[in-house]
């Protein structure tokens, strides 16, 4: 049955306004109304497709490239909607409208309405070719399509990318950081086709395939490939590309069928005035399902003018409030790559003066077209430098200077010029383009408190869009408060502890809160999981063997000493010192393999052996065969200790690596860190351990001296090792590392590895307090070393006491009782 | 038609289920997960993770969620929402600890 909703305690003269969608527009609409109006007289209610509270949605780029989380996009929470006195129904699809009666009706809800506005957006375009629908086709638009990319890119090593657009290329930024090679095909001739011209789409082509993606242009796609899997594209051409995934991102259509569905005017998009009604007088639009003068925008500047000079309206606040069109002037970053443009480019008449500037090293590419002596369009790539200068000239419609080059080299005259200062900008200046932010706006916030980036955005929402603003943002933070005050969580240790390291330690020490549980209790302020994980490594550290161990602070890793895996079994890698092995061991490993019908043996990355598919079970009983030690390949601690051959056989080679290898390996073996440490070990120059890319890596010089090396890395992150010191002998070497290994242990954040610990802190001062001893704690760090080697045990070891009930157990079963029928 | 009837069993003593952590159990075909919080809460849900079948006792509890040990979404204990949008809830069970310390589910 259908339930009319009618707010019947509201009084007469209230109003009631409905809003179709719930996207960018939708809430903004709402927002820009209370804004306008704290005491308005609507009440309101709007409906939305998607099943959440209102995220933002040019971030969905970052979720799927991973650098934000879904939760950290939302704009409004649901607990938004209730403070502000809003309906929402969520999840909820409007499909009627009876306009005579004015309801708007969605599966079971039905709302009256005295106002009616459309804010549906649109959707992609999906072209009309065969195989659309095959598994792993995907396209691009809603929170729900950026977590399915990510979770099926897990297991795909090649992905296609039709549309060579904005969109699309922001996918296949986002697909790069799921480590699958990307294609992305452009039907066009060149990329980016409405931003750039053919010129700058070839300097965008040759920036993005530096970074290792493949553009193909000229490409129609006829087909997708596969029978209920896609398995790559046809061209028109007849070529073919193999590919695990597809991305479709081929454009978008405004959603206007509900519209003109229910008779009101559509063309391209859902026509509206400079009113922003619609043909029926109650109903309006805004976003990306209107065409207003002509155009349907695909950005969400634009729209930030629509609902504001609506709100006005509506609100009674001012009653000739029009909205008359955008000017359209963006700077993005497209795969890390600066891009501004204005106007369309595509557009050059005759009579048109184009301006232009390339240096092609740098991939920088510059064009400005001249029109009745203004600026009327402009792209730039590679470098924005003079990209504010040429906004001006472009959204104020001033006269291009008559030296056209001053254009881009600004000859000082005018206010962007050389000496163009933060404070001379005018209020109005819009500071951040993706959520229409101006200087006063921010400026206010700052002087209301806000002295942080973050806070700033949490507070105004500026740089909370493509963040190319944070700068500015920083800057008219010192120019108002003198100074960035550093955003406090960014230095706590853990979420759920309100403190950096050093004052969590030093409170913990004064406590002597020695569980995880009583740090929580005493110091908390939340619950979550990841904090009892670096709670626990950090106590283990400070307490030793005096550490109350609970062992649901741990991760199941650690809990079972081994790695989960997708099936819920284990893998078991035992120890190896510096990866050397012997034909007994191996016979070992080899007959526990058989035993436990382990279901794959493989040599890991680390110069080691990987037993996968143990049953949890089976662990205890695996261990007790295997005889040796775990390799702790599950937990933040050392890891392993890669060697070369060095002078034992290696016609190269000017020192020992394995001895040194194992050495070290034998030394600090279980030591826990804030994150993993890996080291390697290399008898000369050439480096065949890798030793240049480990959180510490050790290379013979020429000389015959050991090069000591830290913050590599080749995971996620590359980076290449800074050099700690050159030292002559072997017990040198590992004595400075296990400096470093402790120094790095209690200072550090937890997961920060050392690839970000040691640029944090910079090597020349990592480098004055291991080796040249300035702050005098070099033997505390030794102290710290053989204090860590004591407490160290074979977690193997629990193999004979389970330390909790069940530890390795994988269920218990209890039967039903029978039942006589 | 079908009935279908509730039925308590003696599952195990309070002993058996780790502080703060979970345990898995099969009652009849029924896969069920129980967790005995640090505050001495102990209840059960559904074994597995409706998202990729992670196993949920093998999780770590955050408050009053369950979080999955493969890609920590998030379940509430009570209810068995889940935090991320388009995940079903899980299924809990009523269980209750007597004097002497045994647990019984209904299930
Ligand atoms: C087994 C192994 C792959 C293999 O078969 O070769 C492996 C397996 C895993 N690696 Fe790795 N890594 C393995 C060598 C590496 C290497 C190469 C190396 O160590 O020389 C690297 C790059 C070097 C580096 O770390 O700088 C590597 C970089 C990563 C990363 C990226 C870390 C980063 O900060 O960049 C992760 C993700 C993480 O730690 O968050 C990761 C995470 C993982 C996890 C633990 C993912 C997980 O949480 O389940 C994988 C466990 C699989 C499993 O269940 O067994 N693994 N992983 C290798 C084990 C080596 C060993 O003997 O212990
Ligand atoms: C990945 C990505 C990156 C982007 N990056 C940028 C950028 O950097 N800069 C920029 O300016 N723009 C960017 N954009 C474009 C920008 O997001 C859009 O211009 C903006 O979201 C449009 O807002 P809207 O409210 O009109 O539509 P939407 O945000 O799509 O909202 C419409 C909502 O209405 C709902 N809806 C539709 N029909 C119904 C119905 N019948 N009943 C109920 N609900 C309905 C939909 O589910 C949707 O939630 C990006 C877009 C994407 C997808
Ligand atoms: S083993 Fe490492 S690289 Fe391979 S899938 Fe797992 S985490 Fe990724
Ligand atoms: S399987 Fe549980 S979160 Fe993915």
């Amino acid at each position: 049955m259908i339930q009319l909703n009618t707010i019947h305690e509201s009084p007469v003269t209230r109003r009631k306004l409905v809003i179709i969608g719930n996207g960018m527009a939708g809430a903004r609409m709402a927002e820009d109304i209370l804004a306008a109006d704290p005491n308005h007289d609507f009440d309101i209610v709007m409906f939305g497709d998607e099943p959440y509270g209102n995220y933002n949605r040019i971030l969905l780029s970052h979720v799927l490239n991973g650098s934000q989380e879904p939760q950290e996009i939302f704009l409004n929470p649901l607990a938004w909607y209730e403070e502000n006195q809003i309906t929402l129904h969520a999840g909820k699809r409007v499909t009627k409208i009876d306009r005579e009666n004015k309801i708007v009706y969605a599966d079971d809800v039905a709302e009256e309405y005295d106002v009616l506005i459309f804010a549906t957006g649109s959707r992609p375009f999906v072209p009309p070719i065969q195989g659309t629908t095959l598994h792993g086709v995907f396209v691009f638009r809603t929170i729900d399509d950026c977590r399915n990319i990510a979770e099926y890119a897990k297991d795909c090593k090649s992905a296609i990318v039709i549309g060579g657009g904005l969109l699309g290329l922001e996918a296949a930024k986002g697909l790069m950081t799921h480590n699958v090679s990307v294609t992305v095909v452009e039907m066009g001739p060149w990329l980016m086709a409405v931003q750039l011209d053919e010129a700058g789409g070839k300097v965008l082509q040759q920036t993005i395939e530096k970074l290792g993606i493949t553009a193909l242009t000229s490409a129609s796609t006829k087909e997708l490939l596969g029978h209920t899997t896609v398995t790559g594209v046809k061209f028109a051409d007849g070529r073919e590309v193999a590919a695990d995934m597809v991305v479709i991102s081929a454009g978008i259509r405004p959603n206007k069928e509900l519209a003109a569905e229910h008779g009101i005017v559509c063309d391209r998009a859902i026509l509206v005035d400079d009113q922003l009604r619609t043909s029926d007088t109650s109903i309006y639009g805004v976003g990306e399902c209107v065409q207003h003068r002509g155009m349907v925008y695909g950005l969400v500047a634009p729209i930030w003018e629509q609902t504001k000079a609506l709100a006005q309206l509506l609100t009674g606040k001012n009653p000739q409030a029009r909205y008359v069109g955008s000017k359209l002037a963006t700077k993005l970053k497209v795969m890390g790559v600066e891009l501004a443009s204005m106007g369309r480019i595509s557009d050059v008449k005759p009579t048109d003066e184009v301006v232009t500037f390339a240096e092609p090293g740098r991939q920088v590419y510059w064009k400005a077209i001249v029109r009745d002596g203004k600026v009327s369009a402009c792209c730039m790539l590679g470098d924005l430098e003079p990209a504010d200068q040429l906004v001006d000239y472009f959204m104020n419609d001033t006269p291009a200077p008559s030296r056209r080059l001053e254009l881009f080299f600004g000859s000082g005259t005018k206010a962007q010029g050389a000496d163009f200062s933060l404070a001379d900008m005018p209020d109005d200046k819009q500071i951040c383009d993706c959520n229409g932010v101006s200087k006063k706006t921010i400026c206010d916030a700052i002087r209301a408190g806000k002295c942080t980036v973050p806070a700033v955005g949490k507070a105004t929402r500026a740089g909370t869009g493509c963040g190319s603003c944070k700068t500015l943002v920083k800057g008219l933070i010192e120019a108002v408060n003198g100074e960035v005050k550093a955003e406090p969580s960014e230095s706590w240790y853990v979420t759920a502890v309100p403190m950096d390291k050093p004052t969590l330690v030093a409170e913990v020490k004064i406590r002597e809160l020695k569980s995880v549980s009583a740090v929580l209790r005493e110091l908390g302020t939340a619950d979550d999981e990841k904090s009892k994980n670096g709670l626990a490594s950090m106590l283990k550290s400070i307490w030793g063997t005096e550490y109350i161990d609970e062992r649901d602070a741990r991760y199941i890793n650690d809990r079972v000493h081994a790695n989960i895996q997708k099936d819920g079994t284990f893998s078991v890698i035992p120890r190896i010192y510096g990866g050397i092995t012997s034909a007994d061991d191996l016979i070992k490993i080899g007959q526990v393999a058989k035993k436990y019908d382990v279901r794959m043996v493989k040599f890991t990355g680390g110069q080691r052996i990987d037993l996968l598919g143990i049953k949890k079970d089976d662990l205890p009983k695996v261990w007790a065969d295997l005889g040796m030690p775990s390799g702790y390949a599950y937990t933040k601690a050392l890891r392993t200790v890669k060697t070369c051959v060095g002078t034992e056989f290696c016609r190269y080679g000017t020192n020992d690596s394995t001895a040194l290898g194992i050495a070290l390996e034998k030394k600090f073996q279980g030591f826990e860190f804030p994150a993993k440490v890996k080291l390697g070990v290399s008898g000369c120059p050439r480096n065949c351990s890798e030793s240049t890319v480990k959180d510490i890596g050790i290379v013979a010089s020429d000389g015959g001296d050991w090069d000591i090396l830290v913050g590599g890395a080749a995971g996620a992150s590359v980076r290449k090792t800074d050099l700690l010191c050159r030292v002559k002998t072997q017990e040198e070497a590992i004595r400075v590392v296990g400096r470093f290994m402790i120094y790095y242990r209690d200072n550090a954040k937890w997961i920060e590895r050392t690839y970000d610990f040691v640029p944090r802190i910079g090597i020349e001062k990592i480098r004055d307090i291991i080796v040249n001893n300035s702050l005098g704690i070099v033997e505390d760090l030794d102290r710290e070393v053989e204090k860590t080697i004591a407490a160290y045990v074979d977690p193997w070891l629990e193999r004979n006491n389970p330390v909790y009930a069940g530890q390795f157990e994988d269920v218990k079963t209890v039967p039903l009782p029978m039942v006589t029928v | 038609m079908q009935t279908s009837t509730q039925t308590r069993l003696a599952l195990c003593q309070i002993d058996d289920l780790p502080v703060g952590l979970g345990r898995s159990f099969e009652v009849g075909e029924t896969p069920i997960a129980v967790f005995r919080t640090r505050a001495g809460k102990v209840f059960a849900t559904d074994a597995f993770c409706p998202h990729k079948g992670g196993p949920l006792a093998d999780g770590m509890l955050a408050g009053d969620q369950v979080v999955c040990p493969y890609h920590a979404f998030r379940f509430d204990s009570q209810t068995g929402e889940c935090d991320q949008a388009n995940v079903c809830a899980i299924a809990t069970y009523p269980i209750d600890v007597a004097a002497d310390g045994g647990v019984f589910i209904t299930v």
